[in-house]
């Protein structure tokens, strides 16, 4: 038996909105849940103290800072080596056998799972380095986490730049790098800053690679070299240890909270700067 | 024709194990318009685009012969190759300004080159969008959007554009494909203007314009020069029995 055309163009419309709505319906399902949990837990005293016995009670502050700090330091340091890579494979080199197995090996880093980084992190960033747990070490592990991440994608919006930009620009007397300086990168720049966001979005929730290279001290970090406890690692203590569901779910919910302001500044941010351009 | 601007030698280009220029030879006379006509895939636009190395791009391209600007060789790497291309600009099939404002648009080549004083900047940008006739069609919007205005006017942006570098030469790749006659009348007029301070050499598909246009013409086949006169002579007594089948339009 055939369906009628118009029957199977409404079912299969129907059916594509179906899976739209069903993961609507998780997404928000996962924020109000979590919300909903761990909005009562916070207040003044909870952003703003020093967590006391253990989490059981006090705030969550030198985890919200350990938590700004290691994206900053990962991005800092991934981001300037993931883009002048991503320059270099696309720009300065044709398509052979070593760009294929550079690229290759970036995909099967994005594949690892992010404790075998923590495991190699706390191997050589603080053992034979002698870093130590410290947000150093955490942020160089995450950085090269999210390395792979941010060279796929600025790789994929520098090929995006139409070539007619480079043939222009190059018509005009101006040097490769000038072309990438001037005409690839701003052209690029969208996409670069989503994988940087991508990056410090992982880099905020990531767990498992942390609490092996950053520690988990509670004090308030004074340097990059102290031992520090982000919120992720901090609710994941605290749930495991069954140490305060309440601070947990306080602590995952500003977690989440942050996570969304971040997408929301950066996309501000990225369509001003494009709309300024234009 | 006694002076040379560019004197092409015994030029072949192969795009990999493609012969795609054979042995071709032209000499391109100074301020005056040299057209290049012929069917499609008959190398000129390639030709167009040895002259200023923009084949350089293209991976697996090959190059045997000279190619002399001002008696220097420049595929002898002597010239730069940036510079080369300063001296020697391009205006491309499609009009293709920068996602940026008008004003940044022309000013692209100066700021590459490392100029940036204001001054400067809006007193070339003038001065070149006059010399393409658009000042008055933008001056009171500069600093709107290229991609805004009309393709036309996009298209004599790009010569403005090209202006600012100041070459000598200006290569045109079809410049008018992409527009309406009405449009195309006045790219052609520009030309005409254009050529009292430039040399020009233009590919086209259009033998009308062609004949209208151009001082001299080059008619090529295969890969092949197969004809080289000034272009009255050529439209009215072709030398060539292909030429003529291609300029009547028996084929192309």
């Amino acid at each position: 038996m055939r369906l009628s055309p118009r029957l199977t163009q409404a079912f299969v419309v129907s059916l594509l909105g179906l899976a739209t709505a069903v993961t609507l319906v998780i997404l928000i399902f996962v924020i109000v849940f979590i919300l909903r949990k761990g909005l009562p837990a916070i207040d003044m005293e909870f952003l703003f103290t020093k967590p006391q016995d253990m989490g059981r009670a006090g705030g969550i502050l030198p985890t919200i800072v350990a938590s700004v700090l290691l994206p900053l330091i990962a991005v800092a340091i991934a981001a300037p080596l993931g883009v002048s890579t991503a320059v270099y494979l696309t720009e300065y080199t044709r398509e052979s056998r070593v760009t294929r197995l550079i690229r290759f090996g970036a995909d099967c880093l994005a594949g690892i799972p992010s404790i075998l980084f923590g495991l190699f992190g706390f191997i050589f960033f603080v053992t034979i380095l002698q870093m130590g747990w410290s947000l150093l070490s955490g942020g160089l592990t995450l950085a090269l986490m999210i390395l792979p991440t941010i060279i796929r994608t600025t790789e994929e919006a520098i090929r995006a730049v139409p070539n007619s930009y480079r043939e222009v620009s190059t018509s005009l007397g101006a040097t490769r790098f000038r072309t990438t300086a001037k005409v690839v990168l701003p052209n690029a720049l969208p996409g670069i800053v989503t994988g940087i966001m991508l990056g410090v979005g992982r880099s905020i929730g990531e767990t498992a690679a942390v609490i092996f290279t950053a520690g988990s001290s509670l004090r308030m970090p004074s340097s990059i070299f102290d031992s520090a406890r982000t919120m992720s690692v901090h609710f994941y203590i605290l749930a495991r240890e069954g140490l305060s569901s309440e601070k947990a779910y306080g602590t995952a919910a500003v977690l989440i909270i942050s996570v969304l302001a971040v997408n929301m500044v950066a996309y501000g941010l990225m369509n001003r700067f494009i709309r300024k351009r234009s | 024709m006694t002076e040379t601007k560019i004197d092409i030698r015994e030029l072949n280009l192969w795009y990999g194990s493609f012969l795609a220029l054979k042995n071709v030879n032209l000499s391109v006379p100074p301020r005056l318009i040299t057209a290049l006509i012929g069917p499609s895939g008959c190398g000129k636009s390639t030709l167009l685009r040895a002259l200023n190395r923009m084949n350089d791009l293209i991976p697996g391209v090959r190059i045997t012969g000279t190619v002399l600007l001002d008696g220097e060789n420049i595929y002898g790497g002597a010239l730069r190759v940036d510079r080369l291309r300063k001296r020697v600009g391009m205006v491309f099939q499609r009009p293709n300004p920068f996602p940026l404002s008008i004003f940044d648009n022309v000013v692209y080549g100066l700021k590459v080159a490392g100029v940036h004083n204001r001054g400067i900047l809006r007193d070339t940008a003038e001065k070149c969008l006059r010399g393409a006739w658009l000042w008055d069609n933008v001056k009171d919007k500069l600093h709107h959007d290229a991609l805004e205005l009309p393709l036309d006017q996009q298209q004599r942006l790009c010569v403005a554009r090209l202006l600012a570098v100041e070459p000598e030469v200006i290569l045109m790749d079809e410049p008018c494909s992409a527009l309406d006659p009405i449009a195309t009348a006045k790219i052609e007029e520009l030309m005409a203007v254009l050529k009292k301070d430039y040399t020009i050499v233009i590919v086209t598909h259009n033998m009308q314009q062609a004949a209208r246009v151009s001082d001299f013409s080059g008619c090529m086949l295969l890969g092949e020069m197969i004809e080289f006169n000034d272009t009255q002579t050529m439209f009215t007594h072709p030398g060539d029995k292909r030429t003529e089948d291609y300029i009547t339009g028996r084929y192309g």
